[in-house]
């Protein structure tokens, strides 16, 4: 008997993330592809060729997964804590910001979920916030963190909603500010909104980060500054809830 | 639907077009969420009759009533006493308030940010679809949020019969004091409407009526506290919704009669849903139907509601009205002392809301409270956070919703709602 393999994927709104566990629930495998207009069909496409004994589905396409493969599912609240735990396994914060929502995950020391709060109805204080924001300001959203992090001061952003924050910038771009201190601006005011989110649900240790946005220096270093607390982003931030979700597989019988 | 009802339908003044368009979509929803439910309890066709007639059979006989010369009062809160509507020959119904209507036009006349409830009862009313409104002799609105107590200002233009009825809000000597001058004023102007004389006789049939209502649902909501639940949420709060509609003599017996095939489900261990289904207590605003959109999910999502901490639920039908009174006046003073223990979120303090959750949750042994807020409604908005500091205190999760009727966001509420079930797993 071949080893065993257990299969996660994690079909957001944004991307769709696969990670391949072991026996052991090892990585042994990570991939991933934009969700574009056919979840599906890009779900498929990224199953090609991966072997696996059992996968399991989470993320918002997870019940179009469930029907078309016949898959469990787990609520990607679950996936989260349990991806984040793996990656650091003392960890009883999560603050996960994906393409369309964001949340923080409260966890007890038994590593299961204590509480969480989802601010999902609106793209504040989320990963298309600063993407709209990024290209406003003419930035690649690979660079927009990194650079912000150079900016000397900080303009205020008061609009939380994202199209009349998109107006404030471009009206503060024309009033001649510098665009580096909009961006910390841009920054600041979706670390305010999250920063809320987590004292209010996870006041306690660490923040494990996960999510697309995790990979934002300047937001991470926002946060901790504000928060006072070690804001840990793991090296795979963006599989958290794949991961969760293989591992979840793995123990299921 | 038959001709009849069709023609009894214009002459009530109802839109036709568009009221085809509400059963139609009454009809589907009930499909889809009520019938399509498994493990029913046999007992549940008697619901499933009166929903089908809901506009049609329960109107007629309303009609009827008042062709034999009784008024009917039609109201929208528990607030506003039942027993002294019988006891002067007249017959209370709850108003529709469940789901959005003619939105375009209610929003001409109420602020957006006004809660679904009180655009619904406008909605049903613009758009000319609520044959309770239409055959209420006298609609009774009541001062209780802010919300409804400027809403009724506008609804007052809207309609000749509007009675608007005044309410404390702080428990005290002087709050029972108000509430007892305005159920003896509801009582002259019942009086005046129907030129019936409430006697000691008539009110105590009255009272013993509603009891009896009250009873049926009291012994309906204890069997609930079983595992497995004999009765899934979604069933329940039909037969609480209907509380509202249905004369109340043929209630009771329903009810009764289900209880009677529960019982026997519970000695031989059958369940709605299988044993050790997660069990949920809902908290917070009214659900009038057809709004059954959070138990339809919770319920789709692995849990069952064991209860309901609501005006429509255990908050309206909470304690019996004394019967022991022999005088109009000793008996009046019952009804104020039943209404007066109604938890309200418009009373200040209120604590004893509090202090019912947490008793419903270990009565019904339930493994998590959702609490759920309509958006814009601020009283048990702003109570829902005290509650779930509360209940986090003692160790039971909860989950506070904020939602309204529409349907835009029953995906980011299937995922919260899984979650939570997810966490009370473990």
């Amino acid at each position: 008997m071949g080893m065993r393999r257990f299969a996660g994927i994690d079909i957001g709104s944004r991307t769709i993330e696969l990670v391949v566990v072991d026996g052991a629930g090892q990585v042994v495998q990570s991939l991933k592809a934009d969700t574009g207009f056919d979840p599906l069909a890009e779900a498929r496409r990224l199953l090609d060729g991966v072997a696996y004994d059992r996968i399991m589905a989470t993320g918002y396409g997870r019940n179009l997964f469930e029907i078309a493969f016949e898959a469990p599912t787990v609520t990607e609240i679950k996936a989260h804590a349990l991806g984040a735990r793996a990656f650091f396994p003392q960890a009883l914060s999560v603050l996960d910001i994906g393409g369309q929502d964001s949340k923080v995950i409260a966890l007890f020391d038994t590593g299961k979920v204590k509480k969480f709060e989802m601010n999902d109805r609106c793209a504040a204080g989320t990963g298309k916030f600063l993407e709209i924001m990024a290209r406003t300001l003419g930035y690649d959203i690979a660079a927009f963190g990194d650079d912000t992090l150079l900016a000397e001061q900080e303009t205020t952003i008061s609009s939380m909603c994202t199209v009349f924050a998109e107006s404030e910038v471009t009206s503060l771009i024309a009033k001649g500010q510098s665009r580096r201190s909009i961006a910390l601006g841009v920054h600041a005011s979706v670390m305010r909104r999250v920063a809320a989110m987590i004292q209010r649900v996870a006041p306690e240790g660490d923040i494990v980060f996960t999510g697309g946005v995790a990979n934002n220096g300047c937001l991470r270093a926002l946060l901790s500054q504000k928060l006072g607390r070690g804001v840990l982003c793991p090296a795979q931030a963006q599989f958290a809830g794949a991961l969760g979700a293989a591992l979840l597989a793995r123990e299921t019988v | 639907m038959s001709d009849a009802y069709r023609s009894m339908w214009a002459e009530m003044g109802l839109n036709l077009e568009a009221h085809d368009v509400l059963l139609g979509v009454l009809g589907n929803s009930y499909k889809e969420i009520y019938l399509a439910q498994k493990e029913r309890p046999e007992g549940m066709g008697y619901f499933d009759f009166v929903m089908s007639e809901v506009h049609g059979l329960r109107i007629k006989e309303l009609l009827d009533e008042k062709a034999a010369g009784r008024k009917i009062v039609g109201a929208y809160c528990v607030f506003v006493p039942e027993e002294i509507a019988l006891a002067a020959n007249a017959t209370l119904v709850g108003l529709c308030s469940g789901a959005d209507f003619a939105v375009e036009e209610v929003e001409k006349l109420l602020p957006r940010n006004t809660c679904a409830l009180i655009k619904s009862a406008f909605g049903f009313k613009l758009g000319k679809v609520c044959p309770y409104l239409e055959s209420a002799d006298m609609i009774v609105g009541e001062n209780t949020c802010d919300g409804k107590k400027k809403a009724y200002e506008t609804l007052g233009h809207l309609v000749k019969n509007l009675y608007v009825m005044d309410l404390p809000q702080v428990k005290s000597e002087n709050g029972r004091a108000v509430l007892q001058a305005e159920y003896f004023r509801f009582k002259a102007a019942v009086e005046a409407l129907t030129g019936v004389t409430i006697t000691a006789e008539s009110l105590k049939t009255a009272i013993q009526t509603v009891n009896a209502k009250r009873k049926a649902i009291h012994r309906l909501l204890a069997l609930r506290k079983a595992d497995p639940a004999p009765i899934s949420g979604l069933d329940a709060l039909l037969a609480n919704q209907v509380f509202f509609y249905d004369n109340p003599a043929r209630f009771t017996a329903s009810v009764n009669k289900i209880c009677d095939e529960l019982e026997k489900r519970i000695a031989e261990k059958k369940g709605a849903f299988p044993a050790k289904t997660p069990r949920i207590l809902i908290s917070g605003c009214p659900q009038a139907v057809p709004n059954w959109k959070l138990p339809f999910i919770v319920e789709s999502s692995g849990a069952v509601i064991v209860g309901e901490e609501s005006c429509v639920g255990e908050r309206g039908t909470r304690n019996l009205t004394s019967e022991s009174g022999q005088t109009v006046e000793e008996m009046m003073a019952a009804i104020v002392e039943r209404y007066f223990q109604v938890d309200c979120a418009i009373f200040t303090p209120n604590a004893e809301r509090l202090a019912h959750i947490e008793e419903m949750a270990a009565d019904y042994k339930a493994d998590g409270v959702i609490h759920y807020g309509l958006q814009f409604c601020q009283p048990y908005l702003m109570e829902s956070i005290p509650v779930e500091k509360a209940l986090e205190e003692k160790n039971i999760p909860c989950l506070r919703i904020e939602t309204d009727y529409s349907m835009e966001d029953a995906g980011q509420l299937k995922t919260r709602i899984e979650a939570f079930v997810e966490q009370i797993k473990g």
